[in-house]
């Protein structure tokens, strides 16, 4: 079985992939559960808002200090190359368009995802090493209604604020890089930025972007610390998990909404 | 523990704020709220081509923004662009205006321009301009030159 | 004992995986209002005989009934409803980490009840008080001690007054004054409950002070059975063995193994 042979080559791909599919069920069965229980989330909102406070908003400063210093980048860099066609009072234009479209959102959710995503399923995964969720389930009380579903919805929640902060740090960064610093004309900046920004094609995309990030991170940080092994060893490696999967789907996420959606508009 | 009160209070803040980014983002960086801005009225001006103006352009006089392109649309019985615009109702123009489509740098933007004439009388709520100048369309520009030094080669 | 007892198991056998049984043929019965204890070594199947009795998990065969009701096939609102009139403190305690001593007390009466937070107070003071710790009650789990944190789990596991507790190494990994502390109050609070209570443990010489009645396992099997008084003055080698924690005796020192010799590779000469 372990040997290197080219049969045990394959039979090790075959392994990967039974035990990949394998997983992708059991986290589809799983959100089925969470969905289900989810009337709890909304029967005792103090339940969901008290998640909405560890994943949203202890995330904030992370989030919008990125922001500012991804906008600023954006602003200098922009600046850089637009002087070279004359045309710098596009930098408006240039930083909306890439925080609102894409940075916002796909940032925002790598940081939530490194953030909140490992908090979630390092809390889950030890409620579970600890006997906490089996403690939780002799005391007739579903853990995942009362656990998981708060957590999950928390998070969902936040996510599209959190992205809209982004954006906004961001291009007010932009602002103080490039009308403050390099003298941009104030102006133009925004007058040219809100001439090319669509509310519908470019805002609102953004923001149905960052909900399914939400999604997508949540289900992938309740599963993962409901399904981790209740060892140190298992809860560990499922947090690290959470980040690399959570991060991967976020990006490829971000390539199908992003075709479909310039499909969906284009012209 | 940190009592709920804290905690709903921060909960509070960071809604507020998400929401306010939201604002922000649809108002200031979009285009929702532009419109229900400053009060405006509105002028036509037929131009026989646009170039690649678009809704939403600027329209300038002496390089200041003093409105924006409404509408651009094609009028097929004179096969000409009837381009509507607002223009902010603090700024006055004479009916001899001319208007003309510009360029922002040479691979800029197109803009509306416009050059107040000296008629007494003011352009009012859907008045039309007259005088137009139609933009400079790059291909042609570079055919005729072509075709210039063509001619002074020739002979 | 005229009344049905409060736990039957019979004839149950019981394995995670059809190639390892952990249970053979588990006859017990739990009399109402006694405190029963389950000793053996570990990895005997205790707590795998706990988790059939709260419905954790299901034996193939044979039957488990508490009050009368078959916990292998009641469906999941059967099971919750059976849970609430049970009681569990955890080998670990586990405590809910992010609530505080109180929260951690009050929550299945947050959870099964309408109370209102009067009454949840007081009666949560009442639970601490009778493990001492009224005065803890705003302190987080992590700042407790190992034998405040055992008080505590014990105090929520007797929270909603159940019929049946049941406790999972309640002494393990305490200092001498808490293990006899903890004795007490498994005692104390199965009298005044008017509870069942099922001790699994394989502290001896604690657990003999405070049970009625005892259960010995070995291998998925019960082996002896006896009040506290019989098992002390047992001779029957597994007892005595285990009674007296000889090193060796009918549970060998050695997992079985092929001949010593042999693995050294000395066979040839013998």
């Amino acid at each position: 079985m372990n040997g290197s042979g080219p049969f045990d080559l394959v039979a090790r791909v075959g392994a990967w992939a039974i035990d990949a599919v394998r997983r992708i069920g059991a986290a589809t069965l799983f959100m089925l559960r969470v969905l289900f229980a989810s009337g709890t989330s909304i029967a005792r909102p103090a339940l969901t808002v008290r998640e909405v406070y560890f994943a949203g908003a202890l995330s904030l400063v992370i989030i919008m200090v990125s922001g500012l210093f991804v906008g600023m980048v954006l602003g200098l860099q922009g600046y850089d190359t637009l002087q070279t066609y004359g045309s710098e009072e596009k930098l408006g234009v240039l930083v909306a368009l890439s925080l609102v479209r894409e940075l916002g959102p796909v940032v925002a959710a790598l940081l939530f995802a490194s953030r909140a995503g490992s908090a979630i399923t390092a809390e889950i995964g030890l409620m579970k090493a600890t006997d906490q969720i089996v403690a939780m389930e002799m005391m007739a009380v579903d853990p995942v209604a009362r656990v998981v579903a708060p957590r999950f919805w928390g998070a969902v929640l936040s996510m599209p604020l959190l992205a809209a902060l982004f954006s906004a740090l961001g291009i007010f960064g932009a602002y103080v890089v490039g009308v403050r610093l390099l003298g941009v004309d104030d102006g133009a900046f925004w007058s040219q930025m809100q001439a090319a920004v669509d509310f519908r094609q470019d805002i609102l995309n953004g923001v149905v972007k960052s909900i399914v990030f939400g999604i997508g991170i949540a289900a992938v940080a309740t599963f993962e610390g409901f399904d981790a092994p209740p060892t140190a060893e298992g809860v560990s490696r499922a947090t690290t998990r959470t980040v690399v999967h959570s991060s991967l789907l976020v990006l490829a996420l971000d390539l199908v909404l992003t075709g479909f959606m310039m499909q969906m508009w284009g012209d | 523990m940190m009592n709920s009160r804290m905690l709903q209070f921060w909960v509070g803040v960071f809604v507020l704020a998400g929401f306010a980014a939201l604002l922000f983002l649809a108002l200031k960086v979009g285009n929702l709220g532009l419109g229900s801005g400053a009060a405006s009225y509105e002028v036509r001006a037929s131009f026989s081509n646009i170039g690649s103006l678009k809704a939403r352009a600027p329209v300038r006089a002496a390089g200041v923004t003093v409105g924006r392109v409404l509408a651009v649309d094609f009028d097929a019985t004179r096969y000409e662009a009837d381009v509507t615009m607002a223009i902010d109702s603090a700024y006055r123009f004479p009916l001899d205006t001319s208007a003309s489509i510009l360029t922002s740098g040479v691979l800029g933007e197109n803009y509306i321009g416009l050059d107040a004439g000296a008629e007494e009388t003011h352009l009012e709520d859907g008045g039309r301009i007259t005088i137009t100048q139609s933009a400079v369309v790059l291909e042609h520009v570079i055919g005729q030159f072509l075709y210039d030094k063509a001619q002074e080669a020739s002979p | 004992m005229t009344d049905a007892p409060l736990v039957a198991i019979r004839n149950c056998n019981f394995g995670y995986t059809p190639a390892r049984r952990i249970l053979h043929d588990v006859d017990l019965v739990v009399p109402r209002g006694k405190v029963v204890a389950l000793m053996g070594g570990s990895g005997c199947g205790k707590t795998t005989l706990l988790r059939l009795i709260g419905g954790q998990a299901r034996a193939q065969t044979g039957s488990v009934e508490v009050a009368g009701e078959n916990m292998g096939t009641l469906d999941a609102d059967g099971l919750y409803r059976m849970r609430r009139r049970m009681g569990m403190l955890f080998q670990g305690g586990a405590l809910f980490t992010d609530m505080t001593v109180f929260e951690n007390i009050a929550f299945q009466m947050r959870e099964h009840t309408d109370l209102p937070e009067d009454a949840i107070r007081d009666l949560v003071l009442l639970k601490l008080h009778a493990v001492g710790l009224r005065g803890a009650a705003n302190l987080m789990p992590s700042e407790l001690s190992g034998g405040m944190a055992r008080r505590v789990a014990l105090a929520r596991a007797v929270a909603l007054d159940p019929m049946l507790v049941m406790y999972d190494e309640p002494f393990a990994g305490l200092d001498p004054i808490s293990l006899g502390v903890i004795g007490q109050l498994i005692r104390r609070s199965n009298d005044a409950l008017g509870a069942t209570s099922i001790v699994v443990t394989h502290d001896v010489q604690e657990s003999l002070k405070i049970v009625d009645y005892v259960y010995l396992m070995a291998d998925g099997r019960i082996v002896a059975e006896g009040t506290a008084e019989e098992m002390r003055e047992s001779d029957v080698p597994m007892v005595r063995q285990f009674v007296q924690g000889e090193v060796d005796g009918p549970v060998g020192f050695h997992y079985p193994a092929p001949d010593y010799r042999a693995d050294l590779g000395l066979a040839a000469d013998a």
